[in-house]
């Protein structure tokens, strides 16, 4: 049967997707602008149905060690904040990238550093695919442009996750987890039984069984020898990530002369400053990001020969900038616009930019 | 076709909720529809506004400013958003409390009295409705039956018994606004 089309913010989307994709837990701490999804699953009481368990941490710190013992049991478990509260967890995402533990993160995020503002900003990617705890990690990040994709991408966030054993983030903002927009929400799917997660999580812990060792979920290695091994292994992984699960959209670029790069709510704003240049007869594109790690490098690079200049638009300093500058080997200029501390720019300031670029 | 509206006013006018009830009248047209607010450390007094966009196409920024129509509320939001509307536009306010109303002749302003009416025909709680018909009269941009049926859907069913209420405030608005200007 096809499901309702129904209205909804993107805060609301992520909590309706998350009891739908038949999620264990959710774990976590208010803070604004990403406060709706605890409010929501609440108001949905899940563990009336599902069994899925809701429980308000008493910090963030403490939500995303919840989520690591969650995860260790196999269970499909989440946790939610805004930028200071994801500074908070970046320990626990350390350390679930080194235990090789699938969870979900998703970060609304808003204007830093410090406490800063509870308005809309991008100003955490580096923290999110730099690495934004200790070691040689990578987080998967998805960066959905709409209410549909805050829907779809906490079933593609948690599937990638488990499919590598590794935490995925939804890497958003305001503009996208406050507004409303049209969605379908994904079909329910029944939670995972003791017995299915025994048999696709065989390193569970889900108590010790005649026929095999303890399982043990850890990020410690004493001996450097096998932490080297260990750390190879990751790198692996991360290369087969980068080699198959890269996202992106592209708008407008067959013919484009000039592209701007943006994700998220910037990729939104920049469609309609692209839909002004061409009606001024400027051949501008859209590359949208929908993965910021695995970054779709790859494909941007194709475009060094094609496109005169690329615009980046981020609501940060310059960060994304550097990726795609990368990308295309710094063999076209590549410019960046960006606003700071939770101002959004309007379309119009953006094609300004793009017109800089001629 | 596309409308992008800007409704602004004081916390508390309903301005988030009359967007709220057009982006649902937007839906049940089947047109796409964004509805972004403002949002920030809100304060009693402080302005609300909320950006409502109704298309027939996909809807590529939520955030704007330039709009096809301004719904203004207070003073401050009349300083804010009277040169965001679009030459030929439509800017319709409420007098009330507006000691500098908008002066632009390029756009088509309408005035229309809703909270003086609200309170002489204890309709205050419809404020926001009796603007939304002033809205639905200069520029019918979803149909009436559209709302009705977006504010059922909006509305939990404890408040349904409201809907007359809200109707009558709707035709209201319709009858009050006037043009104020020759534009």
């Amino acid at each position: 049967m096809a499901e309702e089309v129904k209205l909804m913010k993107g805060n609301e989307a992520i909590a309706h997707a998350a009891i739908r994709y038949g999620t264990d837990g959710y774990f976590g701490y208010p803070i604004t602008p990403q406060s709706e999804i605890m409010e929501t699953l609440m108001e949905e009481k899940p563990w009336e149905t599902t069994g899925m368990v809701v429980l308000q941490a008493e910090s963030e710190v403490a939500a995303i060690n919840m989520v690591y013992g969650g995860a260790a049991c196999g269970k499909r478990v989440m946790t939610s904040s805004s930028s200071p509260g994801v500074s908070l967890k970046q320990e626990g995402i350390s350390y679930m990238a080194g235990a090789e533990l699938p969870g979900l993160i998703v970060n609304v995020m808003r204007g830093g550093p410090g406490l800063g503002t509870i308005q809309p900003s991008q100003a955490d990617y580096f923290q999110t695919v730099k690495g934004g705890g200790h070691g040689d990690y990578r987080l998967i990040t998805l960066a959905p442009a709409s209410v549909q994709e805050m829907a779809d991408h906490v079933a593609l966030g948690f599937d990638l996750s488990f499919k590598y054993n590794n935490p995925a983030m939804i890497l958003t903002d305001g503009v996208i987890g406050q507004m409303m927009e049209k969605v379908v929400l994904p079909e329910f799917r029944p939670r995972k039984t003791e017995e299915e997660i025994r048999a696709e999580q065989p390193w569970a812990t889900l108590g010790k069984l005649k026929n095999r060792k303890p399982n043990i979920i850890t990020s410690l290695e004493l001996d450097s020898s096998i932490m080297e091994q260990n750390n190879i292994r990751f790198q692996t992984k991360y290369k087969t990530i980068e080699a198959n699960e890269v996202l992106y959209e592209e708008i407008q670029c067959e013919d484009a002369d000039y592209l701007i790069v943006a994700f998220g709510s910037a990729a939104r704003i920049s469609q309609k400053a692209i839909d002004i240049a061409r009606k001024e007869g400027i051949k501008a594109g859209l590359f949208r990001p929908i993965t910021l790690w695995p970054f779709p490098a790859k494909r941007l690079n194709e475009y060094k020969d094609k496109v005169k200049g690329i615009l980046t638009v981020e609501l940060n300093a310059g960060q994304m900038v550097e990726d795609v500058r990368l990308a295309v080997e710094c063999k076209i200029p590549v410019n960046h616009y960006g606003r700071l501390g939770g101002i959004v720019p309007a379309p119009r300031e953006v094609l300004n930019e793009l017109k800089e670029l001629k | 076709m596309q409308h992008e509206l800007i409704i602004a006013g004081f916390g508390g006018q309903g301005v988030l909720s009359m967007g709220k009830i057009l982006a649902y009248a937007g839906l049940m047209e089947n047109k796409e529809v964004t509805w972004f607010p403002s949002y920030g450390p809100e304060q009693r007094g402080g302005t609300a506004n909320v950006t409502v966009i109704l298309s027939d196409e996909r809807i590529s920024s939520p955030v704007l400013n330039e709009y096809d129509i301004a719904i203004i509320l207070n003073q401050p939001s009349l300083a804010k958003f009277e040169n965001g509307v679009k030459p030929g536009g439509i800017l319709i306010y409420d007098g009330y409390g507006i000691t500098q109303p908008p002066k632009r002749n390029d756009i088509r302003i309408y005035e229309v009295d809703a909270m003086n009416t609200a309170s002489a025909e204890n309709m205050s709680k419809a404020f926001n409705m009796i603007i939304l018909g002033g809205l639905l009269k200069t520029s019918p941009i979803v149909k009436l039956e559209s709302v009705m049926a977006g504010l059922k859907k909006s509305l939990p069913e404890r408040h349904h018994k409201f809907l007359p209420m809200n109707e009558k405030a709707i035709l209201r608005g319709m009858e009050i606004i006037r043009e104020a200007n020759a534009g």
